[in-house]
């Protein structure tokens, strides 16, 4: 095992911190996230609030803490609608070449074509705002982005030695792609399973700021920050803690992709 | 090489139909209707077929498609159901906001980018490296809007230089133009330039290995006119191709930037237009956007060829 | 004589720099949340359209002033039938359109059956459709004949939709509106502005604003920076009143809250279990604290209701303690109609502030009598075509914004399916009714019967919080319907 490095250690300090948390929200906040009390509205920090209320009087550290748990639920959803749609794709893509290679290759290009977050507030502002149209919204980009990865990379694997041989002994494409050639790449994959988080993150906080994201009362960052702009006179600390939270994730999630690169492939170190 | 020229110019094609048949379906079997929303709640079943004939909402949706295919073929782009105005005029009044803040957004991220990224190479490892290279990691990591808004506490808030949003107007003069997009497209630029400058510095210094910048340093040129002369102009083509991804990119993602400082660019149409249904517009909306990117796409996909023709024997 | 001249030359030489000195400012710039989807009222139903254009472009035979009463405009008189069923207008006579066009009664024939023709778009249709025949008898009399009689007719003519358009100009008026106006329309920057000039041929008394400028800001921040900045002169109904604490502290602007005849509701849909039950409905009206909610939504501007009328409504009736907040009765009330603990209720809310905050403190009030709120945002259009037209809904929060509308209870087919033969009835007396005194004690008996039944929640008029220039005068306080008439408004000195 190689050691640790700075960025990796670090990246995972972040990561494990934040699911940590938006765990212990699931059992415990300080106070109920959605509690509403008027009469303690837009408070500063304090022993009662550590993070202030908001317009409502909520708990804001509780709110950010609930919010943590949407945003990363909404983030591995949305990876994993990529992985579990996109790998296959380019797996059989590469497995077959040819038209279906084409095809595939060429409905990604269509897909690419589209701008990510434009696409995401089209399809949540078309399918109507929730956590679920977000999650699928922001996995549906994802979809290509492993297509391309997972065939890129497997059209490499299948010209190893090993691969090779495999075929030689007769073993059908399938399983050569499923034993051989998938588990070769899961590498390169969870490098960039951990990019995509990392954008899915910003994503999942840019439609909830436009309003189409977790839908109220679940608290949300991206919400947050747009509550936080009205007030933005009276309350000007409402619009800084939320986005330490999703800078924080988005930091996170990108120091361990680099780490595990450089973990995975020494040779980029450095670079 | 002409062969393969008019294939993806095909293929380009073949993209933009589909993009346009995708938009137009969805937005066909979207639940609400234009005519209800101009009507409003005092709408009665005979005001409302009479407006909908008014709209052609009552033809076929194919013939609407081709209608529409066929209007943009020669130039027209239809007629904004919300403002009753020629939908390109709307789209070219919205692009000088859109636009300008794109390129401004560009200018400053490469300015701010470049310099960042070679000096960080040239003290690969020391002090200067590491803080630059961190600061730089945070700033991938800020979320532009954010940004945006920690701008305005700042520089409106507290400071009262600049207006918190708005647009003043190119008609007031290019300075007040350009002061109202100054904090949107710092927002907008500096995680750019934060990318920049990573990809900067790692290409410097992939030159900074290469035979001739060694050569160079051997033939007794100093370090830094090695670095000028040599590494940077060769440094300059990926950071070229990341320049010109990244602007299509920002012309995409003023969306959301526009929304933080209230600017009438094509961001800010694009949601209101899908709030009212204004569906010839999010449709040519899209189509100009996604042909946009497409285009770039294949421009970038001629530089490789052009840069190294190796691919065109390659698979495509 | 030659001393003379020179005097007089003098004087006009002189006039051009005593007049900038001495002239108070005569042009204003208003903001406004929401840009019109085009100039033509009689085209469209968004509020935004008449906030523009209602009394400064376009004029009817009769308008509402900014008390909400009925008064003269293009029309100097009118008598009515002794059975309420011929009005006679005596027009104002040499009339013309900012195209120069005449007005006459042709264009009010015109006018009133384009309204009414099948292919009419006209958003507020309904309004016409008592009316039998419109005749000329002489080219400034024009003699309406209705149907039946019709209490509200007046005030119905004097909605933004019977506005009366240049004929030749019906084509364009979306883009370029043409009408009798003080002001006539001079360009609009799509997406930033309306302007708008004094009309030199006016047939009235000229307005003392020279050029009126409608800024279009949606943003609450970006509006009160605008405001401070000295940008717009006025900001005559304020998207958000917590910004509006540092404009308060300033002497240079007035803040001024009125009230709107935005009737802000809780919806139900009658014809589904368990809101077919008056017990829930009473139930879920105890359950909310109307002036919590005004406070918390909308940082305490707002005036609870009782039924679907405002204060300032001609015959109010102050119904608001009707149903006082009062969890544990209504806890009590669910129980007794079988309403379980934990039952959820769909609340479908629309973009607007107090729909989509309201909708988050009404999810809290709901639960401390026991019951979930899900709540379900949707877009205008999608509200319109759901919950509206489909009657697709368990519960809405919405504004019904439409001047006195105590109609839409008496409809037969409409989203909230109430379905009360003694409502009808109370209202088809009141639209019989001729005798003022009469009417009003209908209108009390058709308050009194709503807030009975309570078909729906009622919860607050909202405010119309605005913002202006201290030396501003003239500006509307309520907004008795939608408009932004600044026929009248003046700089102070």
């Amino acid at each position: 095992m190689r050691r640790i490095s700075p960025s990796l250690g670090l990246g995972l300090l972040i990561t494990i911190f934040l699911v940590g948390v938006a765990l212990v929200s699931l059992a415990w906040t300080p106070y109920p996230p959605t509690r509403i009390d008027i009469l303690h509205r837009l408070a500063g920090p304090s022993a009662a609030h550590w993070l202030g209320t908001d317009p409502f009087g909520r708990d804001v550290a509780s709110m950010l803490m609930a919010g943590a748990h949407s945003t990363l639920a909404v983030a591995l959803i949305a990876v994993a609608v990529g992985v579990g749609l996109g790998v296959p794709l380019g797996l059989s893509a590469a497995s077959s070449g040819g038209w279906v290679d084409q095809l595939v290759m060429r409905i990604a290009d269509l897909a690419f074509a589209f701008p990510a977050l434009l696409t995401a507030v089209m399809i949540t502002a078309l399918a109507g705002p929730g956590a679920v149209n977000a999650m699928l919204a922001i996995g549906i980009f994802n979809i290509p982005v492993f297509a391309r990865v997972a065939r890129g990379a497997a059209l490499a694997a299948r010209e190893q030695d090993y691969v090779v041989a495999a075929r030689a002994v007769g073993r059908s494409e399938a399983e050569v792609m499923l034993y051989h050639v998938l588990p070769n790449i899961s590498a390169v994959l969870l490098v960039q399973m951990t990019i995509q988080f990392a954008l899915a993150i910003v994503a999942d906080a840019g439609l909830a700021y436009v309003g189409l994201g977790v839908q109220p009362p679940q608290p949300s960052w991206g919400r947050m920050l747009n509550d936080a702009q009205t007030y933005i006179f009276r309350a000007p600390l409402l619009a800084v803690f939320p986005g330490l939270a999703i800078t924080l994730a988005v930091l996170g999630f990108n120091l361990l992709g680099d780490g595990l690169r450089d973990h995975f492939d020494p040779r980029m170190k450095e670079r | 090489m002409a062969r393969l020229l008019l294939t993806r110019f095909a293929a380009l094609v073949a993209t933009l139909l589909a993009a346009s048949l995708v938009v137009f379906v969805v937005l066909d079997v979207l639940p609400g209707d234009p005519a209800l929303l101009i009507l409003g709640t005092g709408a009665r079943p005979d005001t409302l077929a009479a407006l909908r004939h008014q709209m052609g909402l009552d033809l076929p949706a194919w013939w609407r498609y081709l209608l529409w295919i066929g209007g943009i073929l020669h130039g027209d782009w239809g007629v904004s159901a919300t403002y009753g105005v020629p939908v390109g005029d709307l789209i070219a009044a919205r692009a000088l906001v859109s636009l300008p803040l794109a390129v401004l957004a560009i200018v400053l991220s490469t300015l701010l980018a470049i310099p960042m990224g070679v000096a960080a190479a040239a003290r690969r490892g020391r002090a200067l490296d590491v803080s630059l290279m961190s600061a730089a990691q945070i700033g991938v990591a800020v979320p532009n809007f954010w940004l945006g808004l920690l701008l305005i506490l700042l520089f409106s808030v507290q400071l009262a230089w600049l207006p918190a949003g708005g647009f003043a107007g190119w008609d007031k003069g290019i300075g007040a133009a350009l002061g109202s997009l100054l904090l949107p497209a710092l927002a907008l630029a500096l995680p750019q330039a934060a990318i920049l400058a990573r990809v900067t510095r790692s290409a410097v210094l992939e030159t900074l290995g290469q035979d001739y910048v060694r050569t160079a340093l051997a033939k007794g040129l100093t370090g830094m006119a090695a670095l000028w002369r040599h590494a940077v102009p060769n440094a300059l083509i990926p950071v070229v191709t990341i320049i010109g991804m990244q602007f299509s990119f920002l012309l995409a993602g003023t969306v959301i930037i526009e929304n933080v400082f209230t600017l009438p660019g094509l961001g800010r149409l694009i949601f209101q237009a899908i709030a009212q249904r204004d569906l010839v517009v999010v449709q040519d909306l899209v189509v100009l956007l996604a042909g946009s990117v497409i285009v770039v796409n294949f421009a970038v996909d001629l530089a490789y060829l052009w840069l190294d023709p190796r691919l065109t024997r390659g698979e495509g | 004589m030659g001393r003379l001249i020179v005097c007089t030359l003098a004087a006009s030489l002189a006039l051009p720099f005593a007049a900038g000195r001495a002239a108070a400012k005569d042009t204003l710039t208003l903001g406004m949340v929401l840009e019109p989807p085009g100039l033509d009222p009689t085209a469209g139903a968004a509020a935004a359209i008449r906030e523009v254009t209602y009394a400064n472009i376009y004029e009817g035979l009769v308008r509402i002033d900014a008390q909400g009463k009925v008064r003269p405009a293009l029309a100097a008189s009118w008598t009515i039938s002794p059975d309420g069923l011929a009005y006679t207008f005596h027009l104002h006579s040499g009339v013309r359109f900012h195209d120069g066009a005449p007005f006459d009664c042709s264009v009010v024939k015109f006018s009133y059956e384009r309204a009414l023709s099948p292919d009419s778009t006209n958003a507020q249709k309904g309004l016409f459709e008592p009316i039998a025949a419109v005749a000329c008898p002489d080219a400034t009399t024009a003699v309406v004949t209705l149907k039946r009689p019709t209490a509200s007719f007046l005030f119905d003519m004097g909605w933004g939709d019977a506005v009366m358009l240049s004929p030749a100009s019906i084509a364009s008026d979306r883009t370029n509106p043409v009408g009798t106006g003080p002001f006539r329309f001079v360009r609009w920057v799509k997406g930033d502005r309306v302007e708008l000039e004094r009309f030199s041929g006016y047939w009235g008394q000229a307005p003392k604003l020279a050029r009126v400028t409608f800024r279009f800001i949606s943003d609450p921040s970006a509006a009160a920076a605008a405001v401070m900045a000295g940008d717009l002169d006025a900001f005559p109904n304020f998207p958000a009143p917590e910004v509006l604490d540092r404009l308060k502290a300033d002497p240079r602007f007035s803040v001024v809250v009125g009230t709107t005849e935005g009737k802000t509701i809780l919806a139900l849909n009658n014809a589904r279990k368990p809101f077919d039950d008056v017990r829930v409905r009473r139930a879920l009206a105890m359950a909310i604290d109307r002036q919590g909610l005004i406070e918390g939504a909308m940082s305490g501007y707002g005036t609870p209701i009782g039924a679907h009328y405002v204060p300032t409504d001609p015959g109010y009736i102050d119904l608001v303690s009707k149903y006082p907040y009062n969890p544990e009765a209504a806890k009590k009330l669910l129980a007794e109609a079988g309403v379980k603990p934990g039952t959820t209720i769909e609340i479908k809310l629309p973009p607007p502030v107090y729909a989509r905050r309201g909708g988050e403190l009404i999810a809290a009030y709901l639960e401390q009598v026991g019951l979930k709120a899900d709540l379900v945002p949707v877009e205008w259009a999608q509200w319109l075509e759901g919950p509206f037209r489909n009657g697709d809904y368990a519960a809405t929060i919405i504004s019904h914004t439409e001047p006195r509308d105590l109609d839409i209870f008496a409809r037969e087919k409409y989203y909230f399916n109430y379905k009360s033969e003694a409502y009808r009835s109370l209202f088809a007396q009141y639209q019989a009714a001729t005798d003022p005194t009469k009417q009003t004690e209908l209108v009390g008996a058709l308050q009194r019967q709503l807030a009975d039944d309570e078909p729906v929640v009622f919860l607050f008029a909202l405010a119309k919080v605005g913002v202006w220039n201290a030396k501003l005068r003239g500006m509307w306080i309520n907004s008795p319907i939608p408009a932004n008439d600044v026929t009248g408004v003046s700089w102070a000195e």
